[in-house]
């Protein structure tokens, strides 16, 4: 299936910035699962530096500096990536046990292993807590396969939780969203990071966009998408698994990868430091998920 | 005891610790043959001459101003710096020893940290476990791959190393983010050098002209482009760091401009100094600044010291970064069981210069026998942290020891036990004899392209107790010079190559940072402002003691308008202006003393003085050593303003005393500070600020008209305070007369201290400042003009009238009203112009993310 994935992000300041630099991870990656054929952004006012580089995860990040005063930011992604449907990721050793993964991380030396032993630790956003362990515990009985009871707490999370846009920011600390049972994909992503991460297991945020299909004989609504968040598990031997906990579901051709790392933070969409400008400013996003014709 | 025993005496008494490896002596007491010529030359000179070097010493690092700020003490910023005036000595055989060892352990730093943000196969190899990397605070994502130099990617090395008491040199651990103290380093050998010139010269020792010159290749080295003269400056954190004199020293002895993360921004793919004349690209950034707070675009989001895109600036190579960001990742003591190791595959064989044991508790079985030994153990945790002071276990209660054992379960990776080392003792000179104290080594590597020069010498630091194994200079550690003592006299280097007989002119190129300029002008400001507030004040003091003696009403009313004035000039409102004409003498006291002593209320002069001296400090790389003396002892006198409630005597000789002190400053800074940018800012703050403290004064006392004997006594004391009361005498031998008054301290252009002799002066330095654009004439220029034509077109009888029916004279105070709004629009006209892209970076997405924090 292949997709067009427009991502716009304007910045209203109230007063006028003199200069600003900035770093974006808006332009999506290739995977096993993904390629992307074409994709660019779009900076307005024209920076005066723009660059791009792989980050530490072999992320796409875009570096950009505008040197000349401004008081709006307009950065636009536009994407076409083609993504695997037919691959299911379910054919995979569904008997493992979770257990069995969590001991292997700790003594196996495979470069996977090794490799995958950073996605046990604390991120910047992501602590492990009592709280965690304890919220954890219920899906993970000892010998149980690994699917299931990943699936298990993403259902979890799915239930118990509440989609509350209005609750929280991306400041809100995950103590506040487990105690309040409410929050958004990003932070559902972080607590099921945490929760994995208690029981010893590899887990990794990913960001990127979820084509959301009309309702039949309906057009398409443009701009009612946002950008997305799940996560991913480690099964040796297999790979990375992807679940997303705002949606009860494994992934299934429809979510559009950006980029991976420990928390949101190693791959915020758009951050920048910016001299002059005030105080304060205006912020609007508008995410637009095409599926292309001919596909 | 004698009071004063003698150094024989000392000596014979000089009981070393049971069981401990003694420096200087033997274990069956006899000293040691490279001790001999020291500790002779010690006793012929005599305790009387040895406490009298002891002070000149004491005394030279004061003027030097050496210091170190303690963190979280109110008195701590400034600390003196303490030497002791026995160095410890290491004979020539034996420093091979360890310099071979200082630089294989360097070399094997230096492949590892380029494996660690390159191919990692360490990791993939497993001779280091993943976690030792991953979740140590050092090692910085953003740094993967691209941002070391390709050759040797550390400058500055520096290892703790301490001898245990079978007299084997151990390595207690690893600085390799900033290393501090080679500054330390070389301002004890000059003070040494300086107090002990004769034993110093004919103990032969080892001199670090060519360290200090190997580093200064080095960073040279490191710039982009074959540039004939690459620009190096020294990123400090500010005055507030608790090593800051050493930045400040380090970048006068090398030649480095100083500045602060504010003082550079990235442009054009590139850094760049703000500087007056515009921005000046730099080529090299010496980093005392820690790793994540260097760049807040991809590191620590919340710094204010770094600066933005540098990092981005790395990758390209635009810029070097020296050590580079990142570095701090070997900062980590969990590495040291793996040293043996990574040694053998890096190296070929194993480390010379053993490490203190340690047991890393990420591995089960090291983590169970921490667990059981907690007790002989010292903890630290794998990184640096302010609060992260290493623990040692058996000081521990029994649930300080449970709480700890929890916290490492609970992360045991992030934790490391180590064997408590008893290292050796050097004899130190305590009230007038020996005494053995535990001492710990930082040895220093400059790196070269390839290899490392190892600083013959180094910073020695005694503990401050006799039995403390804390060595620490917050904890009050004492430091010596380390002499590596020559078999034979070695040849004097200075730091400069001799071969360029040439002097380059650099004063072309002299850079002065936008932030400096404006510490430099708000230092004349503060600096004036005090003064004027010292004069006034003296000034209240006199009609205050006239009054309370004779209790004249004549006195008491002039009194009064003078301590309105007070209000008006210092902005202390409400202060003495208010509905009541008289106040009770005691009240008027204590208002009075508040206004001097008082820190915490703005407009005081104690706050003033603070404020010039944190403007003094940030600048002292810009100021001369005399000039410093002369700050230092203002700052003492502050000091003494704090400590004590002064009566009304003891409040007035502080007074005078402190005026001393600022003229002194005021006539070094005009004697010998070169005219370059920096002396125009500086006398400008000073010119405007004395422009705007005569105005307010005169408007205050003056407008409002009084009765013909009040306005007498008024008219003298504002001339006293306007320091012109001499002047008016000797020249006009005539009662106090209102326009004559003004005309002396208005029009005046011979009175350095009237309105005009200001406007004459600022005009004058506007003039000089470079100009930005095509503009005839900068705003402050024609301010500054509109002020210079109002003063000579004022008719100083006419201001001087008292209009019928009107309390105030209306024309003076509109003029006065209109000069204030000048000089303050003059003001920031040159913020404007000059400081002002000091302006602040702020974030655009604050997520917040507590980076390892544990």
């Amino acid at each position: 299936m292949n997709y067009q994935v427009i991502h716009t992000t304007q910045y209203r300041y109230h007063g006028r910035v003199s200069l600003c630099h900035n770093e974006a991870h808006l332009l999506p990656r290739n995977s096993m699962d993904q390629s992307c054929l074409s994709s660019r952004v779009m900076v307005d006012p024209i920076p005066a530096d723009y660059s791009e580089r792989e980050d530490f995860f072999g992320n796409r990040v875009s570096y950009f500096s505008i040197q000349q005063p401004h008081d709006r930011l307009t950065v636009t992604a536009t994407s076409d990536v083609n993504v695997n449907d037919e691959m299911g990721q379910l054919a995979c050793d569904k008997d493992i046990a979770w257990d069995t993964v969590r001991d292997q991380l700790q003594t196996g030396r495979t470069l996977e292993l090794l490799e995958a032993r950073q996605f046990l630790l604390d991120s910047p956003l992501v602590h492990v807590t009592p709280e965690l362990v304890a919220y954890a515990e219920p899906s993970f009985v000892p010998g149980r396969a690994i699917l299931d009871a990943v699936l298990d707490l993403v259902s979890r999370v799915h239930v118990e939780f509440s989609y509350d846009p209005g609750f929280t920011t991306v400041s809100t600390p995950l103590a506040e969203v487990v105690h309040n049972r409410r929050g958004v994909c990003q932070d559902f992503a972080h607590l099921a990071i945490g929760c994995l991460r208690a029981v010893g297991l590899a887990a990794r945020y990913v960001s990127g966009y979820l084509e959301t299909l009309p309702p039949p004989g309906q057009p398409r609504l443009m701009g009612a998408d946002a950008s997305h968040a799940w996560f991913s598990v480690l099964v040796p031997g297999v790979g990375w698994l992807d679940f997303d906990p705002t949606n009860n579901q494994m992934p299934m051709g429809q979510h559009i990868t950006t980029a991976w790392g420990r928390d949101f933070s190693d791959v915020t969409p758009l951050k920048g430091v910016i001299f002059g400008g005030g105080t304060q400013h205006e912020l609007k996003v508008a995410v637009d998920v095409l599926r292309l014709d001919g596909t | 005891m004698a009071s004063n025993p003698e150094i024989t005496d000392s000596y014979s008494q000089y009981v070393a610790l049971e069981g401990t490896y003694d420096e200087m002596c033997t274990a069956k007491g006899e000293l040691r043959e490279h001790w001999t010529y020291l500790i002779e030359a010690l006793r012929s000179l005599g305790p009387a001459e040895i406490q009298a070097r002891r002070r000149e010493a004491t005394h030279l690092l004061r003027d030097d101003g050496v210091t170190y700020n303690i963190y979280g003490d109110p008195h701590g910023l400034n600390r003196p710096w303490a030497l002791d005036l026995v160095p410890q000595l290491i004979s020539s055989e034996e420093w091979a020893q360890i310099e071979a060892g200082l630089l294989e352990r360097a070399e094997l730093l230096s492949l590892l940290l380029t494996d660690i943000y390159g191919p990692r196969n360490v990791i993939k190899k497993g001779l280091v476990p993943p976690e030792l990397v991953y979740a140590h605070r050092g090692f910085l994502r953003a740094c993967d791959q691209d941002c070391l130099p390709k050759d040797n990617p550390l400058v500055l090395y520096a290892a703790d190393v301490v001898r245990r008491a079978d007299g084997a040199m151990w390595v207690l651990g690893d600085r390799t983010q900033a290393p501090s103290g080679a500054g330390y380093a070389l301002e004890n050998r000059t003070v040494m050098s300086r107090v002990m010139p004769s034993v110093f010269r004919e103990s032969h020792v080892h001199r670090l002209a060519f360290f200090f010159r190997t580093l200064r290749t080095r960073l040279a080295e490191l710039a982009p482009e074959e540039a004939d003269d690459p620009r190096i400056v020294l990123l400090t954190p500010g005055p507030h760091n608790e090593t800051y004199f050493e930045h400040v020293y380090l970048a006068n002895y090398l030649g480095y401009t100083l500045v602060q993360g504010s003082d550079l921004t990235v442009r054009d793919g590139r850094v760049w100094l703000k500087s007056l004349g515009g921005l000046e690209p730099v080529d090299v950034i010496w980093r005392r600044v820690d790793g994540h707070f260097c760049d807040p675009l991809e590191l620590r989001a919340d710094s204010r010291l770094g600066v933005a895109g540098l990092l981005e600036m790395v990758r390209r190579g635009t810029v070097a970064v020296a050590n580079p960001i990142g570095a701090s990742a070997l900062e980590n003591p969990g590495l040291i069981p793996f040293l043996p190791r990574l040694a053998k595959h890096f190296l070929g064989h194993e480390l010379r210069l053993p490490s203190a044991a340690t047991w890393w508790c990420g591995q089960a079985r090291e983590r169970d026998h921490v667990l059981a030994n907690l007790h002989k153990l010292v903890i630290r945790p794998i990184h640096r942290t302010l609060d992260s002071r290493l623990v040692f276990g058996a000081m521990l209660s029994q649930a300080e020891r449970n709480a700890l054992r929890s916290r490492i379960r609970a992360h045991p990776h992030l934790y490391i036990g180590q064997e408590q080392l008893s290292f050796s003792t050097a004899p130190v000179l305590i009230n007038g004899s020996l005494a053995p104290r535990r001492a710990i080594l930082r040895a220093y590597l400059a790196g070269t392209k390839d290899s490392f020069v190892v600083m013959p010498g180094g910073l020695t630091r005694v503990a401050a107790k006799p039995e403390s194994l804390m060595v620490s200079n917050q904890l009050g550690a004492v430091s010596k010079d380390t002499w590596v003592l020559a078999s034979e006299p070695e040849k004097r280097e200075s730091l400069w190559p001799t071969s360029s007989m040439t002097p380059v002119d650099l004063s072309g190129r002299e850079s002065l940072p936008s932030r400096t300029a404006d510490d430099l002008f708000w230092m004349g400001r503060y600096a004036e402002r005090a003064e004027q507030a010292i004069r006034l004040l003296r000034s209240v003091f006199a009609r205050f003691n006239d009054t309370a003696q004779s209790g004249d009403p004549i006195a008491n009313q002039c009194l009064t308008v003078l301590l309105r004035a007070l209000t008006h000039v210092t902005v202390t409102y409400p202060g003495f202006v208010g509905e009541r004409d008289e106040w009770e003498l005691q009240q008027t006291q204590a208002q009075l003393q508040d206004l001097v002593l008082n820190l915490e209320r703005p407009g005081t002069l104690a706050s003033t003085l603070a404020a010039f001296m944190e403007a003094a400090y940030a600048v002292r790389d810009r100021v001369s050593a005399d000039t410093w003396r002369v700050v230092n002892a203002i700052d003492e006198e502050l000091g003494r303003l704090d400590v004590a409630r002064l009566d009304l005597v003891g409040l007035q000789q502080a007074l005078d005393r402190l005026i001393t002190g600022l003229m002194a400053l005021t006539g070094l800074t005009t004697e010998s500070m070169a005219r370059a940018l920096g002396w125009h800012f500086l006398d400008c703050g000073r010119r405007i600020e004395r422009g705007l403290q005569l105005g307010a004064l005169a408007r205050a006392a003056l407008v409002p008209v009084q009765a013909k004997a009040v306005e007498g006594l008024v008219l003298e004391s504002v001339l006293d305070a306007a320091e012109s009361l001499v002047a008016y005498r000797r020249r006009y031998r005539s009662p106090m007369d209102m326009s004559t008054v003004l005309d002396l301290i208005m029009q005046d252009e011979t009175n350095p201290r009237s309105l005009v002799y200001q406007i004459t002066a600022i005009n004058g330095h506007i003039s000089t400042l470079p100009q930005r654009g095509r503009r005839a004439r900068s705003r402050g220029h024609k301010l500054s003009l509109e002020a210079s034509t109002l003063l000579a077109l004022a008719d100083t009888h006419e201001l001087a009238a008292v209009p019928p029916e009107s309390g105030v004279r209306g024309p003076l105070d509109q003029l006065l009203a209109r000069l204030d709004h000048l000089l303050k629009e003059i003001s920031t006209a040159l913020t404007e112009s000059y400081f002002s892209h000091v302006e602040g970076p702020y974030q655009l997405v604050d997520t917040q993310a507590e980076d390892g924090e544990t």
